[in-house]
């Protein structure tokens, strides 16, 4: 035992020199102010006005919605609420730097399809008829100069060949697309008006019509394709440069509304140039999603938005569909290792037009754009928790708001954290003396890596102080000192025992340690849970919880007790010095006492 | 300092004992009533559920460009809390870009929206009546957000009662520890209602809180506990005293800790009362305080009994407190007549030492009998007490030393050892 144990001076080095890296981290990564809540600093109200009057339980169907995308991954309690019948008001705390994704997150309809490109074409103005009659031409002109193809499906095929999975791309992306070359568009193509059965062979609009439709598309499309054309915005506009889906002629404006069951005509903004797509109806619908993620692939410098499809069948589009996981495997099989692209379309735009690189069996893909981490982790957000049921205006009234706590009730709290712990300090010191002098070491040092701490993850994770934060953290003081007090209550009840100060610390330690760990096993416990299932503030009190207890638990194993131990080799403290806080008078055994013969009961 | 180091020793070594775990009638009681106080108070008052819960109402007040400082926000929210309007005691006044003001108070009834839309005037009396515009704000606690918050607060505790169960292998324990945390949480909850304190989300994380240290502190009692009544038969002592004993050790601990818990929250208290009046700091402050000092009174005066009470339905423990009863009369009695009879696993016949022939019981450890004993004889049954007199094993004779029947006394070396 003795042998394998580590000398308490070098824990201690260590340890502080673990503190020393994560100052320097701090220095490096975030400020040296905490960021402050929506109580104390205030921060950014966006008021979102829902267009065309939703029902009640739509509105708040939007809010819980819009809750979870800015409350889903960090813990900065930002506040969402209804106001009236028609307006949602989200608040965010600080400054906030990145306030047009921001405002994107919130109002973002989220809706996503995958639909297949019938027709495609670069330039708005030039050839706007390349798509006309289908018949021998190549219609598919991709401007695109850089890969936006690119790694399409790697997900998937790492399930099924990994050697492929590395595949980067931008092969096919000069790739001169064909999809519409094969047959003239003839009377029998299916047609994209609400026809439901559109083969004439008794089965509802299935993902094979689309793939047939995609090859062909019917005159009507065609023509609406050709009648509108894009801005430089991406907005489908038509002849007189007004916005799609007022053009007078109902046929057309229809093209220009993103609705599942209808063909659709959108244009991708990339790198300055416009394409315009004429796509097929909705093959795979945002709602069968089952999980979506921001990350960046193996062997690739962009950020994509992975996701995830199931294959539920109630939720299937079209309905009658096996489920998303087995259309996009049929669509993969019918695109793979052709030039036919699909797109995939947010909110009737379309983020990118890809080819498929290899047959996806388990629904996993991946959404590559123009994205950077922000951008991608917030539309990664946004499909994850779902679309919302309402639209909202265009433009949101956003405004900085003040604090909503008086100036004087940070000042207060922080007088009162200062002056309770130095209470505690005191009292720390009166009772255990020398050891007394441990337990404030102990604290300060607790108290300077949960400063750290906090300024970390308020840079890493969005944590805010609120102004109950700072009061748990005042009250995790007391939590924190109680550790070293069952400590040290255990080394004096080993020298009540007779042993001797060394002896006791060791002992001591031993049963205080196995107490100390089942009592922070309950705390961690408690936070951790409340953390994954709890949202908003009760998500960041299991946070502060968890952190203090961690916090707690190191300060106690990798400072109070080496230090403890260390300061036992001095004559000072293991003589039983009336100071050292451990003499035979303070530990109540200096009276003689009248031992009863036959030991005791 | 010495006095409370004495009596911590004291208590140590048993010398000194506060009864923590009898007179169980009496404590429950007290549990009782101060539960059912606080189930009163929740039926009858009920909580006060903030704006965050119940939605509320809403004054944007533009009050012209450069107007809207934190200062006149200041001044805003004290002037409508100060106007003893029922539903807008607490107003949440922000400033709104640089020439509004928003206020936020609960739902208010026509009357008192007037009187808020009076005060407003009052501070600002630039304003037009035009310029104040009302709506009304949904919860931003919805429903989800507080059923979310249950389903957490539900699986931990399964997860606790779980691993307080594994870890001292006794779910008894894990239900005393329920017990004295359903207490705590009724009490904090009975502050709440009784006071009308505005339950906000800080208070449900106070809450929250409270939940985590109350269950805390019990385990670390518990723990004690555990180490003082695994060697029970050897100590010679009955599980409740075993666990008095252990609280009574913790207990230097448990008056520690509360006082160093109970100090930044009566800070926060008091500086809060001296600087800023009645807010929502000096609430969270108190229920805490309530909450925490019910914990350490719930870890130290309930979940004990609770234990001991449920331990002594077992007939092992019974048992073993019928032998410590009898060993520490016997020893009170006479010391030395006690020791061979006890350890040598000897009877005493019936009319033995005073100690031993005590009614309230004494069984023999059969497996402790020594072989070579006597023919055992078929004892009769004690009337009235329904239990079988040990079996004499050696042959008893008058004592001279003592002045009355003794057993005979084997040779040193065939004693069972001590």
């Amino acid at each position: 035992m003795a042998a394998r144990r580590p000398s308490p001076g070098r824990t201690l080095v260590i340890f502080f020199l673990g503190i020393a890296v994560l100052y320097s981290l701090v220095a490096l990564t975030a400020s040296w102010k905490p960021a402050l809540g929506l109580d104390l600093q205030g921060g950014t109200r966006i008021s979102l006005k829902a267009l065309n009057s939703p029902s009640k339980d739509n509105l708040e169907e939007a809010r819980k919605i819009i809750d979870q995308r800015v409350n889903g991954t960090g813990v900065s309690e930002a506040s969402v609420t209804t106001s009236g019948s028609d307006e949602i008001v989200v608040e965010v705390p600080g400054d906030t730097k990145n306030r047009n994704e921001l405002e994107d997150t919130v109002k973002r309809t989220a809706q996503l399809r995958f639909r297949l490109v019938a027709c495609a074409d670069a330039d708005p103005g030039a050839s706007a008829t390349a798509c006309a009659g289908g018949s021998g031409t190549p219609t598919l002109q991709r401007a695109a100069p850089f890969g936006a193809d690119k790694g399409k499906g790697g997900k998937g095929k790492k399930t099924q060949s990994p050697t492929a999975s590395a595949t980067p791309t931008g092969t096919a992306s000069a790739t001169p697309g064909d999809s519409g070359s094969d047959q003239p568009s003839d009377s029998t193509s299916p047609s994209t008006d609400a026809t439901t059965d559109p083969a004439g062979d008794g089965k509802e609009w299935t993902t094979q019509d689309s793939l047939d439709w995609a090859q062909a598309p019917d005159a009507e499309a065609v023509a609406a394709y050709n009648a509108l054309s894009c801005d430089k915005e991406g907005n489908v506009v038509d002849a007189k440069g007004k916005p799609g889906a007022t053009t007078k002629d109902p046929k057309v404006a229809a093209y220009a509304v993103d609705t599942p069951d209808h063909a659709l005509v959108s244009c991708e903004v990339r790198g300055g140039s416009v394409i315009k797509y004429l796509l097929s109806r909705s093959v795979i619908e945002g709602t069968e999603l089952t999980d979506a993620a921001a990350q960046i692939p193996q062997n690739q410098v962009d950020w994509v938005v992975t996701i995830d499809m199931g294959n539920d069948k109630d939720k299937a589009n079209p309905p009658g569909s096996p489920g998303a996981e087995d259309d996009f495997e049929k669509i993969s099989e019918a695109l793979v290792n052709t030039n036919r692209l699909f797109a995939i379309v947010l909110d009737g735009k379309v983020l990118s037009a890809p080819t498929m690189n290899a047959v996806i069996h388990d629904g996993r893909s991946e959404i590559s754009g123009d994205f950077n981490e922000t951008t991608a982790t917030s539309l990664a957000n946004s499909l994850k928790y779902g679309a919302l049921p309402i639209a909202f205006d265009k433009d949101p009234k956003v405004e900085e708001i003040g604090p909503s706590l008086a100036g004087n009730q940070l000042q207060a709290g922080l007088t009162a954290g200062a002056i309770g712990v130095l209470l505690v300090m005191l009292y720390c010191l009166l009772y255990y003396r020398g050891l007394g002098l441990v337990v404030v070491a102990s604290l300060f040092v607790a108290a300077s890596i949960t400063y750290a701490m906090v300024l970390l993850l308020s840079e890493a994770a969005g944590f805010t102080l609120t102004l109950p934060g700072i009061a748990g953290l005042i009250i995790a003081v007391g939590i924190t000192a109680d550790s070293f007090i069952i400590f040290f209550e255990r080394i004096r009840d080993e020298m009540r025992e007779g042993r001797s100060m060394r002896v006791a610390v060791e002992s001591g330690w031993a049963r205080a340690r196995v107490t100390r760990m089942a009592a922070n096993t309950v705390s961690v416990l408690s936070a951790l849970v409340l953390y994954i299932f709890a949202s908003g503030v009760v998500k960041g009190f299991g946070f502060a919880l968890g952190l203090s207890t961690l916090v707690d638990l190191a300060v106690l194993f990798w400072f109070t007790k080496p230090m403890v131990s260390y300061l036992a080799q001095f004559k000072a403290f293991n003589s039983g010095h009336k100071l050292s806080g451990l003499s035979k008078e303070t530990l109540g055994t200096d009276t003689p006492r009248t031992r009863v013969v036959g030991g005791e009961a | 300092m010495g006095k409370m180091s004495r009596l911590g020793n004291d208590l140590y070594q048993g010398r000194k004992s506060i009864d923590f775990t009898g007179r169980r009638l009496l404590w429950y009681g007290v549990t009782i009533l101060i539960v059912a106080a606080a189930v009163a108070g929740l039926a009858v008052r009920g909580l006060n559920f903030g704006v965050e819960f119940t939605g509320g109402t809403t004054f944007s007040v533009a009050v012209g460009a450069g107007n809207a400082s934190q200062d006149n926000a200041d001044a805003l929210r004290d002037a409508i809390g100060a106007a003893n309007i029922e539903n807008a005691d607490q107003p949440v006044v922000t400033t709104a870009g640089d020439q509004a003001l928003t206020v936020q108070v609960q739902n208010l009834s026509p009357e008192e929206r007037q009187q808020v839309e009076d005060v407003i005037e009052q501070q600002f009396p630039d304003v037009a009546p035009n310029d104040v515009s009302t709506s009304d704000v949904g919860p931003s606690w919805g429903k989800e957000v507080a059923q979310r918050a249950a389903i957490g607060v539900g699986i931990f505790l399964i997860l606790v009662v779980i691993f307080i169960w594994a870890y001292f292998r006794e779910w008894k324990m894990s239900v005393a520890a329920l017990i004295a945390l359903i207490h705590d949480v009724a009490i904090t909850v009975g502050v709440y209602a009784w006071s009308g304190f505005e339950v906000t989300p800080a208070a449900v994380t106070g809450l929250l809180a409270i939940l985590g240290f109350s269950l805390y502190d019990t385990v670390v009692v518990f723990d004690k506990i555990k180490e003082n009544t695994t060697k029970l038969r050897r100590r010679n002592q009955s599980y409740g005293d075993a666990a008095n004993l252990a609280v009574n050790q913790t207990l230097v601990r448990s008056i520690n800790t509360s006082i160093v818990a109970l100090i930044p929250i009566g800070a926060i208290l008091y500086v809060s009362a001296v600087q800023l009046g009645a807010s929502s700091l000096q609430d969270l402050a108190l229920a805490q305080f309530v909450g925490m000092g019910a914990g350490v009174y719930s870890s130290v005066m309930l979940a004990p009994r609770v234990i001991v009470n449920l331990k002594s339905l077992e007939t092992e423990v019974q048992e073993q407190a019928r032998r410590a009863k009898a060993r520490q009369r016997a020893e009170a009695a006479d010391r030395y007549a006690a020791v061979p009879a006890v350890t040598a696993g000897r009877p005493a016949r019936e009319t033995g030492p005073e100690g031993l022939e005590d009614d309230d019981s004494f069984r023999i450890d059969v497996e402790e009998t020594d072989d070579e004993s006597v023919q055992p004889a078929q004892s009769p049954t004690v009337a009235g007490r329904g239990r079988t007199v040990p079996t004499q094993h050696r042959p008893v004779a008058p004592s001279s030393s003592s002045g009355r029947n003794q057993p005979v006394r084997d040779p040193r070396s065939k004693r069972g050892k001590k």
